[in-house]
């Protein structure tokens, strides 16, 4: 099953009293955008126990546009990477047994 | 520079006011859902950010690097992050602004 933002904001809500849920859900909200906000300026996220988000950086290239076949020149660029921690690599994979 | 769950505190703390205690309650909260529902077999989709996603992996023969030994890698289930079309586009720039 898949849990998107919306319930995950209510499973966070339904499991403490001390904040109204629209608190919860701006509070999400501004949580992502830190998080946006700090790997767009180059920064590392360290989230012990859950893990690690970093950029990693891809070189220029010569790319194909599937559809026509018409060579295109991809520019150089950086995208996320996200490398799981420990404990949550451990928790993932005994779910399985 | 690296993000840490106290500096995501702080922003809350700033941003919407919410007092340290509180923000520091909702970030582990926060984090410990996405966790307990990925071990429980769901994928967490954040639209704007990403989706976190499991892949089960077969078992496959491998080598103890250190001392050559041939081992066998155990099948296993892994967790995998596609960063969103906001997140990659956010990111993808820093060439420009920065070295």
């Amino acid at each position: 099953m898949k849990v998107n933002k919306k319930e995950l904001i209510e499973k966070i809500s339904r499991n403490q009293d001390q904040l109204p849920h629209r608190d919860i859900e701006l509070a999400v909200k501004t949580i992502i955008n830190c998080m946006t906000q700090a790997l767009s300026t180059g920064d590392r996220i360290e989230i012990r126990g859950f893990g690690s988000f970093s950029l990693r950086y891809r070189r220029p290239r010569i790319g194909r546009n599937p559809k026509t076949g018409k060579t295109v020149n991809i520019n150089e660029r950086y995208v996320p990477h996200f490398k799981p921690g420990k404990n949550l690599k451990k928790r993932v994979n005994k779910g399985t047994d | 520079m690296t993000l840490t769950k106290s500096d995501i505190v702080e922003n809350l703390n700033n941003e919407i006011g919410l007092n340290k205690r509180e923000a520091k309650e909702l970030v582990d909260m926060l984090f410990n859902d996405i966790k307990n529902l990925l071990s429980e077999g769901h994928e967490v989709k954040l639209s704007g950010f990403g989706n976190f996603q499991l892949r089960d992996k077969s078992s496959r023969p491998g080598r103890n690097p250190r001392t050559g030994e041939d081992v066998e890698i155990s099948a296993r289930r892994v967790v995998t992050f596609k960063s969103g079309q906001k997140l990659k586009e956010s990111v993808k720039t820093l060439t420009n602004e920065s070295d």
